[in-house]
């Protein structure tokens, strides 16, 4: 088992005549990942990597039944992109993109309301569930198929704590990079739910860092409906207050959002926190097996 | 991105919401000229410089007569502006703005900005204008009244009188209220902005309701849109190191530590400032090469930490996914050899081609100290920064 993707997930990438599109997609599918089908409004080929090019993703989706599209269309034009894909029934969208505007974020996370539509990013890794299917950025080398579910809004930090799962033995079910964008699609409590569901994932290891409030969120969230182990790391807590760090969504603002409340409160839910991303792989280790 | 006061209330004027009409200055014959266009008898004179707390900070000052114009300013003009919100080394004033004072009956607070939680466009406003928002919400938070903004209805007119009751406004003052807020609304969208405050809005002994302040901030996701607004960046404003950084498509923060930091990817890149600090060192930076580090810009950001005097050892940990460790290692060793790395460069390679680049640079016969891991690195980093 696993959350959001498996085996038989099929998927089409919007913007796969691209430079990113393109090279992503190509390493998505020697990793195994079923890409059937690319879309590129007025590409001059209709096929790319072996797969049909389509004008429309309501054509991609008519013609191949795919589920899921992985987006790599270019900041100006991804809120459009996303929102083309959901319209299309598409069930999951998992959106690489990153620079999109924050208001086309907020009018992008009011319409995927009215559609029965999962979107996961904008500005991160992607999700892979490993050994069944890729979607996105992440080196697939690093995963071994397991028991631990990670969640994360950071790419190569993701990284870090994928390694140590496979190190030490463990694996991973599914990992999910959210992304670093303050307005987002899936968020760590809308993960955290999935596996804590999901039969074959035994604990989690949660990767946060400073900015908003979804860590504190997740804690209430894991205080009452989390019932399997969650290890938590937070990045930032020597980052100065009013600077953005690298991602948008990573900045203390007018004292919230620091990576010391989002500590407590994962402390408080009884969470077993690290300080160092060192730490995340013998303490995931030691939680789920005493 | 941040725009000045002068340039704030341009956009005011543009977009019909009542504020001072006022003038900016260099010189102190431009100030004088300035004063006399207004007419009056009492100016404010002030400080331009992308911070808040200016008037604590002496960046504001009533002037009572041309002769205070004049030497007001020309005392503002060239001076480095310390606020709580600048840091120690401050900003510098390269302009001030002047404009007709206002007969003050009583101060508010109103901003528009996005709520994150809410995922909404909210506006915000209070009855203790002039105040730190930050300190009213923490200690009078009843005080604070909010509305979020639903992208399908828009700004709706019981949401203002929410607001404006709320804080208190008198009934003859709603109409004006509500012009202001929606026209505010109107210009958040139009330019992308991130951040629309007014602190104090007030409503003047006439009962006339004015933009006293004003300070606007832009998505700088969104400025490939926004080209006039473009046009109003100050980068005497910004830190130049940063701005350098980003035109060679590096994420780069100035710190106050000793021992750099280069990582590929941002919440790697502040993980291991966090590192170093739990380890009893201080980050000297926060960097981000991206996911494309080439070995050009590996060694552009050799040149980039090396240009802070405070640093005494070099961290890079890189995990290399779509990047390949063998590449960093060569960017490494060439940057060490050709920029000329005077303090100990610590590396930690991990993911793509490890063993490659590992190899790589032990052959190099330089002395580039190698970590097995993060903490490790970290440990080695702290160590060494404290012998050198």
């Amino acid at each position: 088992m696993s959350i959001l993707i498996n085996k038989d997930s099929k998927i089409i990438c919007q913007g796969i005549t691209g430079k990113q599109g393109s090279f992503h997609t190509e390493q998505c599918i020697e990793y195994g990942t079923q890409v059937v089908a690319g879309v590129t409004p007025g590409a001059k080929s209709d096929s790319h990597l072996g797969v049909p090019v389509f004008d429309t993703v309501r054509d991609a989706i008519t013609a191949t039944q795919a589920d899921v599209s992985m987006i790599y269309v270019p900041a100006p034009f991804a809120a459009d992109a996303i929102i083309e894909a959901a319209d299309a029934g598409v069930e999951l969208v998992v959106c690489i993109t990153e620079g999109i505007p924050v208001s086309d974020m907020v009018k992008v996370k009011a319409t995927l309301k009215h559609y029965n539509c999962r979107l996961v990013g904008p500005n991160c890794p992607g999700v892979i569930t490993p050994g069944e299917c890729k979607i996105g950025i992440m080196p697939g080398f690093i995963h071994q198929k397991g028991k631990i579910g990670v969640i994360s809004r950071s790419g190569t930090l993701t990284y870090e704590a994928v390694y140590q799962t496979t190190q030490n033995g463990l694996g991973q079910t599914t990992c999910v990079g959210i992304g670093g964008d303050p307005v987002r699609g899936m968020n760590f409590i809308d993960c955290l739910e999935l596996f804590q569901a999901d039969i074959e994932t035994e604990g989690v290891v949660m990767v946060g860092e400073i900015g908003g409030t979804d860590e504190e969120a997740a804690a209430e969230f894991i205080k009452s409906d989390v019932t399997k182990p969650v290890v938590a790391y937070i990045a930032g807590v020597t980052a100065p207050p009013g600077k953005r760090m690298g991602h948008a969504g990573a900045i203390v603002a007018g004292g919230k959002g620091t990576a010391k409340d989002k500590y407590k409160a994962l402390d408080n839910a009884g969470v077993m926190t690290v300080k160092s991303p060192a730490e995340l792989g013998s303490a995931i280790l030691e939680s789920v097996t005493k | 991105m941040n725009l000045h006061e002068y340039q704030s209330k341009q956009l005011f004027i543009k977009y019909g919401i009542p504020t001072p009409v006022g003038y900016t200055a260099t010189t102190r014959n431009e100030a004088k000229a300035a004063a006399e266009k207004i007419g009056g008898s009492v100016w404010v004179v002030k400080a331009q410089a992308h911070t808040g707390g200016r008037g604590k900070a002496g960046g504001v000052k009533i002037a009572k007569t041309i002769d205070e114009v004049q030497q007001y300013s020309e005392e503002m003009i060239g001076m480095t502006l310390v606020t709580h919100q600048t840091g120690a080394d401050g900003l510098p004033v390269n302009m001030v703005y002047i404009e007709p004072a206002s007969e003050i009956d009583r101060e508010i607070y109103l901003s528009v900005l996005l709520d994150r939680e809410q995922e909404m466009i909210s506006f915000v406003a209070s009855a203790a204008g002039g105040m730190d928002i930050e300190e009213v919400a923490e200690k009078e938070p009843e005080k604070i009244y909010k509305i979020a903004i639903s992208p399908a209805s828009g700004l709706m007119d019981y949401q203002i009188r929410q607001l404006a009751f709320g804080i208190g406004l008198h009934k003859e003052q709603l109409r004006q209220f509500s012009i202001i807020v929606k026209r505010m609304y109107v210009l958040f969208l139009e330019n992308d902005a991130s951040l629309i405050e007014v602190n104090p809005l007030i409503v003047s002994k006439t009962g006339e309701v004015i933009a006293l302040d004003a300070k606007i901030n832009i998505d700088s996701n969104a400025l490939f849109r926004q080209k006039e607004i473009m046009s109003y960046r100050d980068a005497s404003q910004e830190d130049a190191v940063e701005n350098e950084a980003a035109e060679n498509e590096l994420n780069y923060v100035t710190l106050d530590g000793d021992i750099a930091c280069m990582v590929n990817g941002a919440g790697l890149a502040m993980a291991t400032m966090d590192l170093i600090k739990l380890h009893g060192g201080e980050p000297a930076n926060f960097l981000d090469v991206g996911g494309g580090a080439t070995s050009d810009r590996v060694a552009f950001a050799f040149k980039l930490i090396l240009s802070n005097k405070n640093v005494r050892a070099i961290l890079v940990n890189i995990f290399g996914g779509i990047v390949r460790c063998d590449l960093i290692a060569e960017g490494v060793i060439s940057a060490v050899k050709e920029v000329g790395v005077s303090v100990p460069v610590i590396v930690r390679l991990e993911g793509t081609n490890v063993e490659k680049g590992r190899s790589l640079l032990k052959q190099s016969g330089l002395e580039i100290i190698t970590a097995s891991d993060l903490t490790d690195a970290a440990k080695k980093a702290v160590a060494v920064a404290v012998q050198s």
